[in-house]
């Protein structure tokens, strides 16, 4: 614990990438494996099941640090970091050899068994005996998410520098669901047994978003356009007989799409399949919200399947006959995916081809974007002919091409301190709509702003209180945003009746007066 | 009628027609210290302590300014007047006002640290407390300060072996020169910012600091290379930071205690160090002043006042336009 606390306090007083490449590389290199495992799975956030809850934390944190809980409450909400505020408030009283990373972990997996008074006496000995950075680094484990900032990229490559592997291959070894409960280091990334890695995915490839002057810049001959599908990127695996179903965020969901069975009988062993899955219902796609609630269930009964049914819009494929093919060009792999479609499509399988497109200029390319609506997509990719299929976000690839967003006038109504580098500053809004002389929440942003818009709005928002609500504060409705967003649904769920995706500020509208906002019925008129 | 009031001009006593750090032009101002939002520009005649004289002229320009020593007493229309170490920057007073047996104090801003270059901290005991409390939350408890000095000697000396000039921030008048005054002078050359030089050489008068060189127009890369800078926290990612070549940030300011702050910060090093009271050092003073009424004035005022309250003291929060120094805004 005292190695892997001193490694983060290190990596945060850098600011510069390849020291904090050296600094995580050293710790590989110097660092028990047992411990550089646990390391490397809570850098990927993979972590051990939570054994408390926040409220018990800061019930806890509260009488050890003698403050009363209503203090410690306002603290956390300044401090933006639950972890963070333990380890501030909380002294540290006795000396005691702390345990390794991964004897820490196997004591924080043994508290499942214990009742609450051994739960409280075992952490209580914790925080008294760790310093600042080892009692921070203890509660984000207990508290769950470890996002601290260091990619996993970053991660990867210190990695791979330590253990002289290539990068690319350790991304791949580094995948999918594993844990350092079940695997070893020897298992997991220098020696793997490939019996173990049937449901292994690939690294995703992604896309980014193209500069103002791509269009001068590239010949539209070299790129080959499809329409950007709004549903869940996925990949879809099929070796020796089963089939695993991956999201973006390396998570196993074929659970949750029985439907997709089928194609075990269809698709050859040894092939790998990147595409996005939809919400599909007589012939027409629906919205990314249907898809939501079939990933929300924990169970997904025969009545949602047949409500809310499901296709795989395939557009690439990674491995063909056990034979990873990722080095082919996209025009050779896009040929054989073909194929492999046509074969099977005749056995009305929940799959889709999604078209490649090919325009002579890029006016012809702008028509087709304004056709996003009506494919149901949310614009272009843009992918280079010749293109191998990379790793991560490799620039120059793959591209998006988004639709230009829908945007609506909103107002200020409700804010929130921020979290993370946000911390003591009101970030996280909430915006209203008119809907017969009143104001009608909307939705929440988070992003858009400037810094020094920032600071302006949390002046404003502290001098312009009505009422509290604990964290949230109730602001004098004045200032105008526009708010931009993706798509919009209707929704039982929100005050409005409806759920827009991914609000976000545009920007903030001095020029308006609230009486100049819009309406829930200028909402409405988005719905398609 | 109270002793002092807050009024649209600043803290008035009516007794001796003065203000004490009023926000708006008055006829007669008491200043407790030189910071920018304690002094302001547009009063008729101030009263300081001495070290502050030359401060407030330095930024205020001409301006009709009388210089009391710390514990001298001064009268008007019999209340008593006198100036006592706060300790917060060099020439920061509290303000003791006394009329009929009854005794106010008001803080402007204070530490119980000691920092090396201002007088430290004087315990007063008084029947009111105005109190700042820019950091009075149970999170802030500072470490040793000579420990965050060793961080610094050490940070500089490792950038130094590896050939990198240190550029270290704080705020031009108090925490620059309480960082130059604990800097270890072995282990090169220290340059400073047109800002820091003036206001150093303004306190040379009173305290004694190591030599230090202005960075001009002349000055060679090649001459600060491995050295240290130390300037104001506005140069971060200015030009004239980017023509002092390969650098390491550091900066210094209590709000690097939250780890968001130092990530929205962005330098390299953060050290965590305050020209302010921290949450004990908050109470503390308050138990042994022995008042019976606190009002907070800036800083976590609803927070700290409900706790004192909830504690048995009678506290309340008065408005002011002291600016507190948060993360992202300094005082100057």
């Amino acid at each position: 614990m005292r190695r892997f606390a001193a490694l983060i306090e290190e990596l945060d007083s850098t600011n510069k990438t390849n020291e904090k490449v050296t600094i995580l590389t050293n710790y590989f290199k110097s660092t028990p494996q047992k411990d550089s495992l646990w390391a490397i799975a809570l850098l990927s956030h993979r972590r051990p099941p939570r054994p408390l809850n926040s409220t018990l934390m800061k019930i806890w944190a509260s009488e050890l640090a003698q403050v009363p809980d209503w203090l410690f409450e306002e603290s956390y909400h300044i401090v933006g970091d639950l972890a963070e505020t333990i380890s501030l408030s909380v002294p540290q009283e006795i000396h005691l050899t702390p345990p390794s990373l991964s004897e820490c972990i196997k004591e924080i997996l043994n508290l499942k068994y214990k009742d609450e008074k051994e739960k409280k006496s075992y952490v209580f000995k914790r925080w008294k005996s760790f310093n600042n950075y080892e009692k921070f680094v203890f509660n984000k484990i207990l508290t769950g998410g470890f996002r601290i900032g260091i990619s996993q990229k970053l991660m990867t490559r210190a990695l791979s520098k330590a253990v002289k592997i290539e990068e690319n291959i350790l991304a791949h070894r580094l995948m999918g669901q594993w844990s350092p409960m079940t695997t070893t280091f020897e298992e997991l990334i220098i020696n793997p047994n490939p019996e173990d890695q049937i449901s292994q995915p690939y690294p995703f490839f992604l896309a980014y978003p193209i500069d103002q002057d791509f269009q001068d810049k590239e010949l539209v001959q070299n790129w080959c356009f499809e329409h950007k599908w709004d549903g869940m990127r996925s990949q879809l695996i099929i070796r020796k007989g089963k089939y695993f179903l991956w999201s973006r965020g390396e998570e196993l969901i074929t659970d949750k799409f029985p439907e997709l069975s089928s194609l075990v009988s269809l698709i050859p062993d040894g092939t790998v399949l990147d595409g996005e899955l939809l919400p599909y219902k007589e012939n027409k796609i629906g919205y990314f919200n249907d898809l939501q609630k079939r990933i929300g269930r924990k169970t997904v009964s025969k009545k949602l399947q047949d409500e809310i049914p499901i296709v795989i819009m395939l557009y690439d494929i990674l491995e063909w006959e056990g034979n990873d093919i990722r080095n082919y060009n996209l025009i050779r792999r896009k040929e054989i995916l073909e194929s492999l479609y046509k074969k099977i499509i005749v056995y009305n399988a929940p799959i889709l081809l999604s078209q490649v497109m090919f325009f002579e200029n890029w006016n012809k390319v702008k028509e087709e974007r304004k056709k996003a609506d009506e494919k149901s997509s949310e614009g272009l990719m843009i992918k280079k002919k010749d293109s191998i299929y990379s790793l991560g976000r490799k620039k120059g690839f793959w591209f998006k091409w988004k639709s230009d967003p829908k945007t609506i006038d909103a107002v200020l109504t409700y804010a929130m301190r921020g979290h993370g580098r946000r911390t003591n500053l009101y970030t996280d809004y909430t915006f209203a709509l008119w809907n017969d002389e009143k104001l009608v929440t909307f939705a929440k942003a988070y992003s858009g702003l400037t810094d020094m818009e920032i600071r302006k709005v949390d002046k404003f928002i502290k001098q312009n209180t009505i009422d509290r609500f604990g964290p949230v504060r109730q602001v004098k409705p004045e200032l105008v945003f526009e708010i931009a967003f993706e798509g919009i649904a209707s929704s039982s769920r929100h005050k409005s009746g409806f759920a827009v995706r991914f609000p976000r500020i545009l920007r903030w509208r001095h020029d308006k007066k609230i009486a100049d906002a819009n309406t829930i019925n200028d909402l409405k008129q988005f719905l398609r | 009628m109270p002793l002092l009031e807050f009024t649209k001009k600043g803290i008035y006593c009516k007794q001796a027609d003065v203000y004490l750090d009023p926000w708006r032009g008055v006829d007669k101002a008491i200043i407790s210290h030189g910071h920018s939002d304690h002094a302001r520009w547009g009063s008729k005649r101030y009263i300081t302590h001495e070290i502050n004289v030359p401060i407030i002229t330095h930024r205020l320009g001409k301006i009709l300014v009388t210089g009391k020593k710390y514990g001298e007493t001064f009268q008007i229309n019999g209340v008593k007047f006198s100036f006592h170490p706060a300790g917060h920057v060099p020439g920061s007073s509290q303000i003791r006002v006394e009329y009929k047996g009854e005794v106010w104090v008001f803080t402007g801003d204070y530490k119980t640290q000691v920092d090396g270059i201002s007088t430290p901290f004087e315990l007063i005991r008084c029947n009111t407390f105005i109190t700042e409390c820019t950091f009075g939350l149970p999170v802030f408890k500072w470490e040793k300060p000579l420990r965050v000095h060793d961080d610094i000697n050490r940070w500089w000396a490792n950038n130094k072996s590896n050939k990198v000039t240190s550029l270290l921030m704080g705020y031009s008048l108090g925490k620059v020169q309480r960082l130059l005054k604990h800097i270890d002078c072995k282990t090169g050359k220290i340059f400073t910012h047109g800002a820091t030089e003036k206001m150093t050489n303004i306190l040379r008068q009173f305290i004694d600091f190591p030599k230090t060189e202005l960075i001009t127009r002349d000055t060679k890369k090649a001459e600060i290379g491995g050295n240290l800078v130390l300037a104001p926290p506005a140069v971060m990612g200015s030009t004239w930071a980017k023509k002092l070549g390969e650098i390491s940030t550091g900066y210094a300011s209590g709000w690097m205690a939250f780890r968001g702050a130092r990530r929205r910060r962005a330098v390299d090093r953060s050290f965590v160090l305050s020209d302010h009271a921290d949450w004990e050092g908050l109470l503390s003073v308050i138990k042994a002043t022995g008042c019976e009424d606190i009002i907070t004035t800036h800083g976590y005022t609803d927070i700290f006042a409900r706790y004192l309250k909830e504690n048995g003291w009678n506290a309340r929060t008065e408005k002011t336009k002291y600016e507190v120094e948060t993360i992202d805004s300094e005082v100057i």
